[in-house]
């Protein structure tokens, strides 16, 4: 019933890189597991060691990358279960690229900054980090449904033990939380990944997974509705939009910072990730139809997200509500259809997971050192610890986008992507969201005043020691990549173009009137009673 | 008169069962007391052999006993898995038999007749022979229930089992008998032909008759609203037992259900299919909301177990080829993931069937972490979560349910199994992420080698299975359309 055509095997020793990227991480898990427990250095080495390798042989994806094509690269395909069509399919095009290297680079960053903050677990909280590592990478680079849903779901597993073993104090209702939101919108969009699967067997005859196969599948407009809803809510969830996010606040907050670094970095971006990659191409009409709502959600998300963080009086939940209000940039740059507003998503996805990564290191750091988030705790720490008051003021201002760091590039874009979108209140759109921004000056520069200046009245405070070697070395990565976006974006801008031009063609694709009756099937009728 | 044609071959593995049965019976009778090993080992031998013969039903497609039994790719395939599930019992209840101070020869006979009644309840082409094997099964597995008989749970469980039990028996006569009055046979087949021809007395009596199979092999299944005794039997019998009833009274009763729904009544299909598919959604939801309110991990693994009747109960409803092979292959999963969770609770239990709470199991991937990392991978294939067995079977019966147009009871299975997550990821919640509460006076921890072989053998499978499906799943489709 299921013996679609064989899969040609294009796979040759020598090519399989992103195979190595991906499942390297698991191999240093393996060998944590064969280390003895007590070992804490050898463990935490082997972890960092292995996640920086990761990195580094992640690198060549960047550099080897070929511009002005929207082609998968690196691609890798060999069957996996046969007679459901399902293949091992593994390619990255230019905006995946750039999320691979944002997964790598944040996990050796995170792995690093662990090493003072984890002293129990010890072993465990490695091999979890590795397997999250492999997991994330695995969402980006697959190219196969099947194989995309379960890295995402695989996934969850050792986020959910990160969150709920190193937390905070409401760590298990956190933990939990997380995992349930997640999983409620991943099984809708288990049962749209069926659906799609049936139509384009109904189309085409072959049973398969494959993305890139699934993408030339015209479905009828009042299917599409349902389909994006179904995918949509998986992806919204983990955005999260307004108002599925109600289970960010707790998450970030709880988690580890480590943990923390990777839920702001990378988790988040799946999501995004997710309706760029499946609902603008797979689902055009009702991209286009639900376009307003979504950048209505946006919009909201960004003001409200924004005055949720101007009340808050822990640091931790201040950065996690920005989040909130920085995804809803993302979201409304990517449903403007325009060139700008999707290249400048789509770089504000790794701006926001770099500058919240290191926002959330450097609230982990003064944590490590005071045991408190409270902003009422602190007052005029820049002069006990001028190293740490340099790096989080260029974090702040990288989060409020002043030209020069790399938010402002993708704030930019975003707006005038906004403003040249095709939708009649475009306008209204593009100011209701640059109140965002003036917000986010408020409410990051207001706590930076709190925290970092004023009287140094507290007795506790005027100990604090400054940042350590290690420490600046994780805070100075940071910067690089904040300047190194800020100042010249053109590397880049230049990998994500190609791919969003075809993304734009794609979701601008017009109406083809195809029906597709799930449980209907023409050539299969009676040989499956 | 014309003697039927007897063929032992087909019926090969419910003979070999019994025989090792009674062999372990005379051979008991020379061991002293408390010294039994010799008869697990046999009990195994006659599984393996049980097992080869089982594979050579493979392909066969042959009919025997005047039609009354049949050998073909169901058979084999759900007599091997009663033969893997018996061995993977008998490896959990070694030591446990020792432990809990019933370590009698009679329990690895029982065992044995029980594994005999099943093999002949799948071979089962007549409601007659389906009707014998459910009560050779049942009857071994009542006194196995009660057979820590000074444990009054135990008794409780066997004496529930038993009144609830006869009961469904005889719903279960009652439907053969109506069944018998309107179509004039009891042959599945014979039933199938008067059922295309619609050539039977009176449809009313007929689906009636229908219906009261359903009450008879529902029970046997534990689907709502037949499940009332699952969460107390299952609690009170020993827990190997209850581990052989949870893998292989459900693989057993399915296949009935296939046989009989699919198979003999396919052509009523469009009268049935509302009534199952009631049964499917009140399991589903009955089954997982329940199970979150449990504290008892074996109470919570009985509600878990009732769910997962839902979930195949849909890919009966789909009344595919498809579907058939999506059961075969949840079936497989399903023994291996919830025998093995059984196993675990068997090694943190402690004498007398206690520590079995939820809260016993505080903070036991600290003390125990081998234990604690195994279940976590059972639980999250309970749950359906990849790269496990658990999620390729789930998506495989939705998918069968999905392809014949069941849209909405694919969305409440998806959505149901969310509700399992919860509860399955509270065991993990307690294993891992909250500290041991100290006991007074608690029997001393025990390991057993057997059942850590089982429970390895358990997860290897689980986890293999997730990840390389591949050819199990084409032994699952040619396995579907070799039924007849």
């Amino acid at each position: 019933m299921f013996s679609g055509t064989p899969i040609p095997s294009r796979f040759t020793i020598g090519c399989n890189y992103l195979t190595w990227i991906t499942f390297l991480p698991l191999v240093g898990a393996f060998l944590i597991l064969f280390l003895r427990k007590d070992r804490y250095a050898l463990i935490r080495w082997t972890a960092f060691v292995t996640s920086l390798v990761v990195f580094l042989i992640s690198i060549p994806l960047f550099t080897h990358f070929k511009l002005g094509t929207p082609e998968m690269q690196f691609e890798e395909k060999v069957p996996w279960i046969q007679s459901w069509g399902v293949s091992y399919h593994l390619g990255v095009d230019g905006i995946s690229l750039l999320l691979v290297l944002l997964t790598t680079f944040l996990s050796a960053i995170a792995t690093l900054s662990s090493f003072s903050a984890i002293k129990e677990r010890v072993k465990e909280y490695y091999i979890f980090m590795l397997f999250l590592e492999t997991g994330m990478i695995g969402v980006f680079a697959s190219l196969d449904l099947f194989l995309f849903y379960i890295f995402w779901e695989a996934m969850l597993i050792p986020m959910y033990f990160l969150i709920g073993v190193w937390g905070g104090p409401r760590k298990i209702y956190a933990a939990v939380k997380f995992f349930l939101y997640t999983m409620t919108g991943s099984v809708l969009m288990l049962v749209a990944i069926l659906v799609l699967f049936f139509s384009h067997y109904q189309a085409t005859g072959e049973y398969t997974f494959d993305l890139l196969k699934l993408y030339s599948l015209s479905i009828a407009p009042a299917w599409q509705l349902w389909l994006f809803l179904a995918f949509g809510v998986a992806f919204a969830i983990k955005v999260p939009m307004f108002p599925f996010h109600t289970w960010l606040p707790d998450a970030h907050v709880e988690a580890p910072t480590a943990g923390s670094v990777i839920l702001a970095g990378v988790l988040l971006k799946m999501g995004t990730y997710g309706f760029v990659r499946f609902c603008l191409p797979l689902f055009p009409q009702a991209s286009q139809a639900f376009m307003p709502f979504i950048s209505i959600l946006a919009i909201i998300g960004i003001i409200y997200g924004a005055l949720m963080s101007l009340v808050q009086k822990d640091i931790k939940k201040l950065v996690a509500y920005s989040s909130v209000s920085h995804l809803g940039f993302v979201m409304l740059g990517l449903f403007a259809f325009t060139i700008q507003g999707l290249e400048g998503g789509l770089l504000q996805m790794i701006n926001h997971g770099i500058s919240t990564g290191a926002l959330f290191l450097i609230v982990g750091m003064i944590y490590e050192r005071r045991h408190t988030r409270q902003i009422d705790d602190f007052g005029g720490l820049s002069k006990v610890l001028p190293v740490f008051a340099t790096f989080f003021m260029i974090t702040t201002l990288s989060s409020i986008g002043l030209p020069g760091t790399n938010g402002f590039v993708g704030e930019f874009l975003i707006l005038l992507g906004t403003l040249r979108s095709a939708h009649p209140h475009a306008v209204t759109y593009a100011a209701l969201a640059a109140t965002g921004v003036i917000l986010g000056a408020v409410y990051m520069l207001w706590m930076y005043q709190r925290v970092m200046f004023g009287p140094l009245d507290k007795p506790e405070n005027k100990v604090l020691k400054d940042l350590n070697f290690r420490e600046v070395i994780i805070l100075l990565a940071m910067t690089a990549i904040i300047f190194w976006i800020g100042i010249y974006p053109r590397p880049f801008l230049s990998r994500l173009e190609a791919s969003s031009y075809n993304v734009l063609k794609q979701v601008q694709r017009p109406a083809q009137e195809t029906i597709i009756n799930v449980g209907e099937d023409p050539s299969s009728q009676g040989e499956a009673k | 008169m014309i003697l039927p044609v007897v063929s032992m071959r087909l019926i090969a593995p419910a003979s070999i069962a019994f025989a090792t049965g009674l062999f372990i019976l005379l051979v008991d009778l020379a061991l002293p007391k408390g010294r039994k090993g010799l008869l697990a080992l046999l009990a195994v031998l006659g599984l393996i052999l049980a097992a080869w013969t089982s594979t050579a039903l493979w392909g066969r497609n042959e009919l025997a006993f005047r039609n009354m039994v049949v050998a073909d790719n169901l058979t084999s395939g759900a007599s091997l898995l009663l033969c893997l599930t018996a061995f993977l019992v008998i490896l959990l209840s070694r030591h446990y038999i020792q432990r809990e101070g019933i370590d009698l020869g009679e329990y690895y006979a029982l065992l044995m007749f029980s594994t005999c009644g099943l093999t002949l309840f799948v071979s089962g082409k007549d409601l007659i022979i389906l009707f014998l094997g459910l009560e050779v099964f049942s009857i071994a597995l009542y006194i196995l229930c009660g057979f820590n008989r000074r444990q009054l749970r135990s008794a409780e469980a066997a004496l529930k089992y038993f009144l609830l039990g006869s009961f469904a028996s005889a719903f279960l006569l009652y439907g053969i008998a109506l069944i018998y009055g309107t179509t004039g046979s009891t042959n599945l087949d014979k039933i199938a032909q008067v059922v295309i021809l619609n050539r039977w007395g009176n449809l009313t009596v007929l689906m009636v008759g229908v219906g009261f199979v359903l009450v008879g092999l529902g029970f046997k299944a534990a689907a709502v609203p037949f499940h009332f005794w699952t969460p107390d039997v299952y609690e009170g019998a020993p827990t190997p037992v209850t581990a052989f009833m949870a893998g292989g009274v459900k693989t057993a009763a399915f296949v009935a259900v296939l046989r009989v729904f699919s198979g003999a009544f396919g052509d009523l299909y469009q009268d049935w299919a509302g009534i199952l598919s009631v049964v499917a959604i009140l399991t589903m939801v009955v089954g997982n909301v329940i199970a979150v309110a449990q504290t008892s991990l074996k109470r919570l693994l009985a509600y878990s177990s009732i769910a997962h009747a839902g979930y195949l109960l849909v890919a009966v409803v789909a009344n595919s080829t498809l579907g058939i092979a999506s059961i075969s292959f949840y079936l497989l999963s399903y023994v291996l993931m919830t025998v093995g969770a059984f196993g675990i609770l068997i090694l943190i239990g402690r004498a007398g069937e206690g520590h079995l709470e939820l809260k016993d199991i505080a903070g036991l991937s600290r003390s125990r972490p081998g234990l604690a990392a195994a279940m976590s991978v059972f639980l999250l294939s309970l749950a359906g979560i990849p790269p496990t067995a658990g999620f390729v079977a789930k998506w495989y019966v939705f998918t069968a349910a999905l392809k014949e147009g069941f849209l909405s009871l694919t969305l409440i299975g998806v959505l149901t199994s969310v509700i399992g997550v919860f509860y399955y990821l509270r065991v993990i919640v307690y294993m891992y992420m909250r500290e041991p509460v100290k006991t007074v006076a608690e029997a001393p921890a025990w390991s057993s080698w057997t059942a850590a072989l089982a429970v390895t053998i358990a997860v290897a499978g689980v986890l293999l299975i997730g990840l390389f499906p591949g050819s199990l799943l084409d032994i699952a489709q040619v396995l579907a359309t070799g039924v007849r």
